[in-house]
């Protein structure tokens, strides 16, 4: 599991005075079996936490002697990528910890009367046993941009591959300029009357996407009160002349052209097999434009850039859940086991329904379960730093910025500003104090 | 004769049994959220092994699902090459050691500690306990910049045991909170009938709150090794040649697409130990896990 803490509250029992009494040899001995930790305490946290504040107010480098005053706290809050870590964090604790009691809590409710709990529990649990690191490369698998490659947009593009068909033609332009792209379709300039055959050349398409039932393309005798003309693959190896059918030129089949008339009625005509079209039956005197509409240029599902700077941060609040809701789950299962059982059941009987039981008895009676896990996940929050590293690609690390990153990249990531990484560092422990001041508060109560 | 009386019969076993059946089917729904719940929290690890054993030519262009249509692409040779890697090999070396080692030290001087606090009268013991306590979440970016300092005036930056003493300050909090509340608890009259017998402090500790701890430990153990063989932050900033094997798979991180069939099988052997040490011993896991944050 990541190094985090998991104590919010410490439940404290004071210990019970010893009547050995305290003499000479009492001080020995106490000295002798707190001594080792002690000094590992004092050398390791209370020296460089005392060095770490003093530092804070030094400048980058050197040891203490430059002065700055209060500027690297300064520089904390005008930075644009400290601000970011900063405002990051804020989401991560607006987010997280009320996700990860909740999902623990509807996990532990639902799994509280089903027979093979033990396994589901388990497998939930699983990723707190695995280093956040190796959590963040799994994620960054998963979350690749090619829905080729990622999973998660793999299944984004099976599931808007019902929403929306990706046309034949996705990256298709004109091959001349009598035709201009407008929303998505490709329109021909010139407003037509019937008795014209028209040629809809189009270029930029690979070989392999020209449909395989493709014939020679040709373009159709213009007739009287009929719109018809011929879509094709405005290319041939070598050159030719851009805007004619030639010779080895593939019409192509399957594409939908519309006609619109100046009222606004539009009719649609599929191209066949050679790439020709046909609207017979058109009156006389009416103006249309021609076009290839935009579903023959939809372009397929690409991917949502979970990496990316803009996604960033939500991609990594999932992976984070992922990993600690086992926590919440286990420890709230815990209390839910421990409740009393005759509150629910009177409540059950009196024709409370499930959800108000839920509601009315349940959660209130875990409160204090729920507030541990709660208190916890901020903690745990604060610190988060493994998962950003490893999942967050090297680019994205200045937007997915967290505050105990900015501090390692600012003291450790080539910069080496020991005054500001400092400064950091005291911030984020500023920010763990009030939980700090509850520990000690509920040690005294209990002693 | 009971056949007589209807009025209390029992209800028939198949009665019962198609109440029961009745049930199941009402939690249908239950089940079916729960199984796609839990294939939720397996996917991404599941994923990650499948992806461990594609060659990287498979994986170019195709993620790791074209095992389902194409099971014949998938080869050990990934992990073959990596046995071969003395720089993989010497990261699981240094991850062992740090892991171990720490987590010896972290149990012996935490008992010890946990021990003066439970049941050592001295003066100022409880204050100092209120101390211990604060300790528990000081930030371990406190220590950073302090630390790279002073082991590099001693000389030993970059050393598995500038690592292993960083880890072991820093777990020992949670280790006496831990402990001590455990020993705490412990029957007092045996305690006291062992002094009155004269044994010193040393062999009660060694004899009795050793033994009589041991779920304690166990649970300390299991946190430690886990939080030591899973760290990056500390080895990442006191080790350069020392690297641990989450450091080692960080330095392959910059080129992640294409050095992909390193980084997904390096990744798995990372965490294929926390998960042996987890199955082995979940129950001491989460009573560590309870009893660190559930009164």
């Amino acid at each position: 599991m990541s190094k985090g803490s998991i104590t919010a509250e410490p439940p404290v029992r004071a210990a019970p005075p010893s009547p050995h009494s305290v003499g000479r040899a009492g001080y020995l001995t106490g000295i002798f079996f707190l001594g080792p930790a002690l000094v590992l305490l004092t050398v390791w946290m209370v020296y460089p936490a005392v060095y770490t504040i003093i530092r804070s107010f030094f400048g980058t480098t050197g040891y203490l002697g430059n002065w700055v005053g209060i500027a690297n706290y300064e520089r904390l809050f005008t930075t644009a990528t400290l601000l970011r870590a900063i405002e990051n964090n804020a989401i991560w604790v607006a987010v997280v910890p009320a996700l990860v009691t909740a999902i623990g809590l509807i996990f532990a409710v639902l799994t509280e009367r089903v027979g093979w709990a033990v396994a589901f529990k388990t497998v939930v649990f699983l990723p707190m046993a695995i280093s956040a690191f190796a959590t963040g490369v799994t994620w960054r698998i998963l979350y690749q941009q090619d829905p080729d490659l990622g999973a998660i947009n793999a299944l984004g593009r099976s599931v808007s591959s019902f929403v929306s068909t990706p046309g034949v033609l996705p990256n298709a332009i004109p091959s001349t300029p009598t035709m201009h792209t407008s929303k998505g379709a490709i329109v021909l300039k010139t407003p037509l009357q019937p008795g014209r055959s028209i040629a809809l050349g189009l270029t930029g398409i690979p070989p392999q996407s020209v449909p395989g039932s493709a014939k020679q393309a040709v373009q159709p005798k213009a007739k009287a009160g009929d719109i018809d003309g011929v879509v094709w693959r405005d290319f041939k190896p070598g050159g030719g002349k851009p805007g004619v059918v030639e010779s080895q030129e593939l019409g192509l089949p399957g594409v939908t052209v519309q006609l619109r008339d100046s009222s606004g009625k539009t009719r649609t005509a599929k191209t066949a097999d050679d790439g020709t079209f046909d609207f017979s039956g058109l009156p006389h005197g009416t103006t249309y434009t021609a076009s290839i509409g935009a579903q023959t240029f939809a372009k397929p599902f690409g991917g949502f850039s979970w990496l990316g700077p803009k996604l960033i941060t939500p991609s990594l609040l999932i992976a984070y859940i992922w990993i600690w809701a086992g926590f919440a789950m286990v420890v709230i299962g815990a209390g839910l086991a421990a409740m009393p059982r005759d509150v629910l059941e009177a409540s059950r009987t009196d024709g409370a329904t499930e959800w108000q039981v839920f509601r009315r008895v349940t959660v209130p009676l875990l409160a204090p379960v729920l507030s541990v896990v709660f208190i916890t996940m901020i903690i745990n929050v604060l610190k988060v730093f493994d998962l950003v590293i490893a999942l967050a690609p090297e680019s994205t690390q200045s937007n997915a910025n967290v505050i105990a990153l900015a501090m390692w990249r600012t003291a450790f990531g080539g910069a080496n500003d020991f005054g500001t990484g400092s400064a950091i560092a005291v911030f984020l422990f500023l920010l763990v104090i009030p939980v700090l001041a509850l520990n000690i508060r509920r040690f005294k109560r209990d002693v | 004769m009971a056949a007589a009386s209807p009025a209390i019969e029992l209800p028939s076993p198949r009665d019962r049994t198609s109440a029961k059946i009745l049930r199941a089917v009402a939690k249908t729904p239950l089940h079916l959220i729960l199984v796609a719940l839990g294939a939720l929290w397996l996917v991404p690890t599941f994923g990650l092994f499948i992806t461990s054993i594609l060659p990287a030519s498979a994986l170019a262009n195709k993620g790791w699902w074209q095992i389902f249509s194409h099971p014949s692409v998938a080869t050990w040779s990934n992990y073959d090459k990596l046995f071969h890697n003395s720089g993989l090999l010497n990261a699981l070396k240094t991850t062992a050691y740090i892991a171990v080692g720490n987590t010896l030290i972290v149990v012996i001087i935490g008992a010890m500690a946990g021990y003066a606090f439970a049941w050592l009268e001295f003066p100022g013991r409880d204050w100092i306990f209120v101390g211990v306590i604060g300790l528990l979440v000081v930030p371990l970016q406190m220590a950073l910049i302090p630390m790279f300092k002073l082991y590099d005036t001693f000389g030993i930056f970059d050393t598995v045991i500038s690592i292993i003493l960083f880890h072991v300050a820093f777990g020992l909090p949670f280790a006496i909170f831990l402990l001590r509340n455990f020993f705490v608890g412990l029957p007092k009259d045996i305690l006291e009938s062992a002094r009155i017998d004269g044994a010193s402090e040393i062999t009660i500790f060694l004899r009795l709150i050793l033994p009589l701890g041991l779920p304690a430990i166990a649970s300390l153990a299991i946190f430690q090794f886990l939080w030591t063989w899973n760290d990056l932050i500390v080895a990442l900033t006191f080790g350069q040649n020392v690297q641990p094997i989450t450091v080692w798979i960080f330095g392959q991180l910059r080129e992640f697409g294409t050095s992909i069939d390193v980084i997904a099988p390096a990744s798995f052997i990372s965490l294929v130990v926390p998960l042996c040490v987890f199955f082995a011993f979940q129950r001491y896991f989460v009573q560590g896990l309870l009893a660190g944050s559930v009164k």
